[in-house]
């Protein structure tokens, strides 16, 4: 597998909850620049502890222990300020989490407001506009822009939440398991965002649903009890995957 | 047979309740009417006349509605600097660690202390204190009162608020540190607003709790029948005034101090009740 420009790179990358356990285990891999890369692996692997420790989510818990390196552009965010980083990295959940309070308006402006930046109407209407037409949302939306964000269908709220993310301009989204609590159709919805978005932003998503990896990413990483087992260009991966666990996973023998 | 004999026995029990609720309830109307009948209802609450010379005699009960408002008015105010950090502490900040259990407790276990062991240490502690610094000459006041009821209510408005602050859902919060909220605004912005209407009905439960206070009330706030004219000078609240009369109290004048409590019962139900559904609505989004 080749890299040309990555943009992310974990180096052994280590996650513990406690002395005893250790949920991801000296991982190491470099995340190319505007691709989508997919991590796949059954529950418990340690995807999502990988991808949220890339947000410094661990940092909200001080339970949650993380060593080695995470490189962005080179700089290591694990010595950075937490808030800097998320600026930088974005992250979409499980879950739509719209704020409840908030409008649809005041929803996608939410990064700009909660770090109490202050921005001129104009610029508010325009990042509003550019955000939901980026999700595919504001032809649904832009009558109703003043009601709740909690007002919308869970596909909806969920590309919301992803225009609020697009809104802080971050160079790499962070995706955990974004359609999982969706319909095939919603899926499908985010599922083309996410390819559309490759452009402009670098991808890491978590999945569980291996038709999903195949489908949008171009790399592919599979975890399993918490070591990265492979990774490879995606296509690779799928026809020719060198571990028998991930042989193993992808069959449908393991999961 | 031993089954319907239980279920007459719950059933007795049950109605029990009602009974006696019903009971005073209708005790309260019966010997307020006397009061009522003579001075005329709303003449009886703006009424500031507090005079027993008898052939001349006249009660309203407005000094103590104020009296009433102003002490449980500033303990709120006093409570929630303190009650709010509790809450914090306990259901955002620490949450689930020991400290925060062991605050907790200590905070539920104001709840638990008598209130003539609060009246002993405002009389006793506190008012020295008032005396000393010149704050009011006799060190009885209205404020005396409201400081001390103010730390009486901090338990009822910091555990249930920390509860509502505890249910802020998680990813929520996560969801506003992955765009680079700090900590102070998570909290302004996210767990204040979601958490608003629970944190404000318990508040409304602390009122509730804090009107109807009676002996520490009594104890401190000086028992003069007058409005007061500021924070610093003696009063009455509705329910120090029944407290430090009814015993030498007979016809027109009981009937008074009953109407004042019939009017106390009302507003104090009122707020709960409004508390209470102001919970249920809480709980419920």
């Amino acid at each position: 597998m080749e890299l040309v420009n990555p943009i992310l790179e974990f180096k052994k990358t280590c996650v513990s909850y406690s002395k005893q356990t250790m949920a991801v285990k000296y991982v190491s891999a470099a995340i190319e620049r505007n691709t989508i890369t997919a991590i796949m692996g059954p529950s418990g692997c340690g995807k999502s502890t990988l991808l949220r420790a890339a947000n410094l989510m661990h940092a909200l818990y001080p339970n949650i222990r993380v060593d080695g390196e995470i490189l962005l552009n080179g700089q290591n965010i694990l010595s950075m300020e937490p808030i800097e980083v998320r600026r930088k990295i974005g992250m979409v959940f499980q879950r739509p989490t719209p704020f409840p309070t908030m409008s649809i308006y005041d929803n996608v402006l939410a990064g700009y407001s909660l770090n109490g930046i202050r921005l001129s109407k104009s610029e508010r209407n325009e990042i509003v506009e550019k955000c939901l037409r980026n999700v595919a949302l504001w032809d649904e939306v832009k009558d109703v822009l003043n009601k709740k964000g909690t007002f919308l269908s869970g596909g909806q709220q969920q590309r919301l939440c992803i225009a609020r993310a697009l809104a802080m301009k971050p160079e790499v989204l962070l995706m955990d398991e974004p359609t999982s609590a969706l319909d095939p159709i919603a899926t499908k919805h985010i599922e083309d965002l996410i390819l559309e978005l490759q452009k402009d932003v670098t991808i890491l998503i978590v999945t569980h649903n291996m038709g999903q990896a195949k489908r949008i990413s171009s790399r592919s990483m599979f975890m399993y009890l918490g070591d990265l087992v492979e990774y490879d260009d995606t296509e690779k991966m799928f026809s020719n995957p060198t571990d028998e666990r991930t042989r193993a996973y992808l069959t449908g023998k393991m999961g | 047979m031993s089954d319907k004999l239980f279920r007459i026995f719950l059933f007795i029990a049950a109605c029990l309740i009602p009974i006696i609720c019903g009971g005073i309830i209708y005790a309260l109307v019966t010997d307020a009417y006397e009061s009522f009948e003579h001075f005329g209802f709303l003449n009886f609450i703006f009424s500031s006349e507090w005079d027993y010379t008898e052939g001349n005699e006249q009660y309203g009960a407005l000094p103590f509605i104020v009296g009433t408002m102003m002490t449980t008015f500033l303990a709120l105010l006093f409570c929630i600097p303190f009650s709010l950090p509790v809450a914090l502490f306990v259901g955002e900040y620490f949450k689930g660690t020991p400290v925060a259990a062991i605050l907790s407790t200590v905070t539920d276990l104001l709840a638990g202390i008598p209130s003539i062991i609060y009246g002993l240490w405002g009389f006793f502690t506190l008012r020295p204190i008032i005396m000393a610094l010149d704050i009011s000459p006799e060190g009885s006041s209205i404020l005396t009162a409201s400081m001390v009821l103010s730390i009486m209510i901090i338990p009822y408005a910091a555990s249930l608020s920390a509860e509502f602050i505890k249910m802020v859902p998680a990813d929520l919060k996560e969801g506003a540190y992955s765009l680079g909220a700090t900590r102070f605004e998570v909290i302004r912005k996210i767990v204040f607003p979601v958490a608003g209407s629970g944190i404000f009905s318990s508040y409304i439960l602390a009122i509730g709790r804090a009107l109807g206070e009676t002996m520490t009330v009594t104890m401190l706030i000086g028992n003069t029948n007058q409005i007061p004219d500021g924070i610093t000078a003696t009063g009455n609240s509705m329910a120090s005034i029944i407290a430090n009369q009814f015993g030498e109290a007979d016809g027109l004048k009981l009937s008074s101090l009953i109407a004042i409590g019939l009017i106390l019962f009302l507003i104090t139900a009122v707020i709960n009740m409004i508390g209470k559904i102001m919970i249920k609505r809480a709980r419920i989004s």
